[in-house]
């Protein structure tokens, strides 16, 4: 088969493969708050509400009306960019989560790269010295970080590297008071801050990132080391790589060139599922550091039962882990012209 | 240790002929010798052996009473009365500590045994009569992964209502597809084997042989699926609690007196925090040391 054209087709049906996902995911959110038992117009309108008010909300969200057709309606809005408004702020709860969004992505994506860079060196260290202790270091790591409670990590690296060695600034948001946040192109404060040339208030931004991103790092640094470690054990053990060796290569191109380049593709697989828990940790990591992100937004909407900021929430973190699925996927079809996605 | 894999590929029956007894005997033998030639192991079933008794007996154990306050033993950091401190009430963390056990692995086995039941339900009918059923469960199944699931069980939690049964279900939705996965694949291997129809040439129906053959085959890898779960199910539990959704407060509950703890953490008064918090972190790494034990007793080529 001709390779771009196959390679394009292949991603325009991954493309086509979202689409039901997406439609999925926009029909459970829907359903959370629409079908349950009770009265959904009351959820909206908040506990304070009366019978007037709660009557409104009834007529304004189409409430009044059958199951299809207000899920029509959500469709429409949703189309529009409209999520409702928040009942605590009375702003609109997309302009909100758009706002907050980059403060989140920043936040989640230094921390998988921070990942990354640890857990892809150390795995592959480990398939390259199995029994040393590097491997057993490995090992420990990886069983003990998915058994660590991100909350729990925030806290104690804010205990030890705030309070008893002051390292770290106050875990308070993203930017001390004392700086200005620097205006907004990409909206990370980091790359933001270094595009007009301020380092002090990049580094005061870098230094606020560092501890909720190790939390958070720590966390998906077991799947991607385990991941690595055994792919590269796998490759390494296979006979193009003994040819390789016997062809009289040496090391280090077996291990870069050859090894590690099949090696790194189920780690790339293995990507999904660390966005879905990244995605989830992060709510909990904002919430230690007051981070001002998504999910710092989320868990003030659900202790004042903000039905309409939760369920838009929940409903951009899905599109947004759809998305992410997709990319890992496109990059997957790029980097191995084998795959084809149309089973 | 039969392949039970490719016994069944080949259509031979799984169950050997071996008596019932001697076949007991060499499974307590294995599981002796997976425990012994495994320290680690050992030590996690000795951990899991603990924190159930702590699960059970825990407000006997426990020194003080979890409910009681006096203001004035307030934040006092860990001593001989009070080895794991008092909080800003003057309750003992460490009797809060262990009696919350109790409530954390309730949550957690409660919301592993419904999706477990649920999904070897689903799993099975899919995995052996396929057709629409088998369409639908799967699509419904991939809308549930299509959501990061902590986000998911929190939107299920605030919709159904922020109670510790909702927290429950909301735990065992987003582990479902986990099990119905495991079950179809494990089940849908077998359902051509030999032994099935030599089952259903006797006589037995669908469902019988589903209930009685097929499925007593796929539980072991079930099993292992379901104690690797056991840890994620606490953490997600306990992470939902600590962001203010199911236990209310004065409830001891870990996730919930980590959160409380938090607010001190800054001024120093770690001991709050940090006890409940090693507490959850011991549980969940007693969970998967145990579940990496167990595949090793049900599979033995997947040790790494």
């Amino acid at each position: 088969m001709a390779a771009p054209t196959s390679r394009l087709g292949t991603i325009a049906r991954r493309l086509g493969q979202a689409l039901p996902a997406l439609f999925g995911v926009i029909v459970v959110t829907f359903l959370l708050t629409r079908a349950l038992p009770g009265d959904p117009a009351a959820y909206f309108a908040g506990p304070a509400a009366d019978e007037k008010s709660i009557a409104q909300i009834r007529e304004s969200l189409g409430l009044d009306r059958p199951l299809p057709e207000q899920f029509l309606l959500y469709l429409k809005d949703l189309a529009q960019g409209k999520m409702g408004n928040s009942i605590s702020t009375g702003q609109p709860v997309a302009e909100e989560l758009v706002r907050r969004l980059p403060a989140s992505l920043e936040l989640t994506f230094f921390a998988l790269l921070l990942s990354l860079a640890i857990a892809v060196p150390m795995g592959v260290l480990a398939a390259t010295h199995p029994g040393k202790p590097i491997d057993h270091i490995c090992r420990f790591i990886v069983t003990a970080g998915v058994s660590l409670p991100t909350f729990f990590t925030g806290l104690a690296l804010v205990f030890v590297f705030y309070y008893l060695l002051g390292w770290a600034p106050s875990p308070l948001g993203r930017l001390d008071f004392a700086y200005v946040s620097p205006p907004t192109v990409t909206g990370f404060y980091v790359i933001d801050a270094l595009l007009i040339g301020d380092f002090e208030t990049a580094g005061a931004a870098l230094a606020q990132l560092t501890l909720p991103a190790i939390t958070l790092a720590l966390f998906t640094l077991a799947p991607l080391a385990r991941m690595t470690r055994a792919s590269m054990l796998q490759v390494l053990s296979s006979e193009f790589i003994r040819t390789a060796r016997a062809a009289g290569l040496s090391g280090a191109t077996v291990l870069g060139t050859y090894a590690f380049r099949n090696a790194v593709l189920p780690v790339i697989t293995t990507l999904g599922m660390v966005f879905s828990f990244t995605l989830g940790a992060n709510v909990l990591v904002e919430k230690v550091f007051a981070w001002p992100g998504i999910g710092s937004y989320a868990v003030e909407a659900l202790v004042v039962s903000d039905y309409a900021a939760v369920q838009g929430f929940v409903l951009s973190m899905a599109v947004l882990f759809v998305a992410l699925n997709l990319v890992i996927d496109i990059l997957y079809t790029l980097i191995d012209p084998r795959i084809q996605l149309d089973d | 240790m039969t392949d039970t894999t490719l016994n069944a590929a080949a259509g031979l029956p799984e169950i050997d002929e071996r008596s019932l007894g001697m076949r007991i005997k060499t499974q307590v033998k294995h599981i002796r010798y997976v425990l012994t030639s495994n320290p680690v192991t050992l030590l996690a079933f000795t951990l899991f052996v603990m924190i159930v008794i702590l699960g059970i007996f825990g407000p006997l154990i426990a020194p003080y009473d979890p409910l009681q306050t006096n203001a004035s033993i307030a934040l006092q950091p860990p001593s001989w009365s009070h080895w794991f401190g008092t909080d800003q009430l003057g309750r003992d963390v460490l009797s809060r500590v262990i009696v919350a056990t109790r409530l954390d692995l309730l949550i957690s086995v409660c919301a592993v045994a419904i999706s477990f039941a649920a999904g070897s339900v689903v799993g099975s009918i899919a995995g052996y009569y396929g057709g629409w059923f088998d369409k639908i469960s799967g699509r419904f199944i991939d809308t549930i992964m299509a959501f990061p699931l902590f986000v998911l069980a929190m939107g299920i939690v605030a919709a159904l209502g922020n109670t510790v049964e909702n927290i429950v279900y909301a735990t065992a939705i987003i582990n479902l597809p986990f099990y119905a996965r495991v079950a179809r694949a494990e089940v849908n291997i077998r359902r051509n084997a030999g032994f099935v129809q030599a089952a259903k040439l006797s006589g037995n129906s669908d469902a019988r042989v589903l209930a009685c053959h097929i499925f007593p085959n796929a539980l072991p890898p079930m099993m292992v699926q379901i104690s690797l779960n056991m840890g994620w199910a606490i953490l997600n539990a306990a992470g939902l609690s600590f962001i203010g959704l199911g236990v209310r407060p004065p409830t001891p509950e870990w996730g919930i007196m980590v959160a409380e703890g938090a607010n001190f953490i800054v001024s120093g008064e770690w001991w709050m925090a940090i006890f409940p918090g090693a507490a959850l972190m011991l549980a969940v790494f007693t969970f998967n040391l145990l579940g990496d034990g167990l595949r090793d007793i049900v599979d033995p080529r997947q040790r790494t």
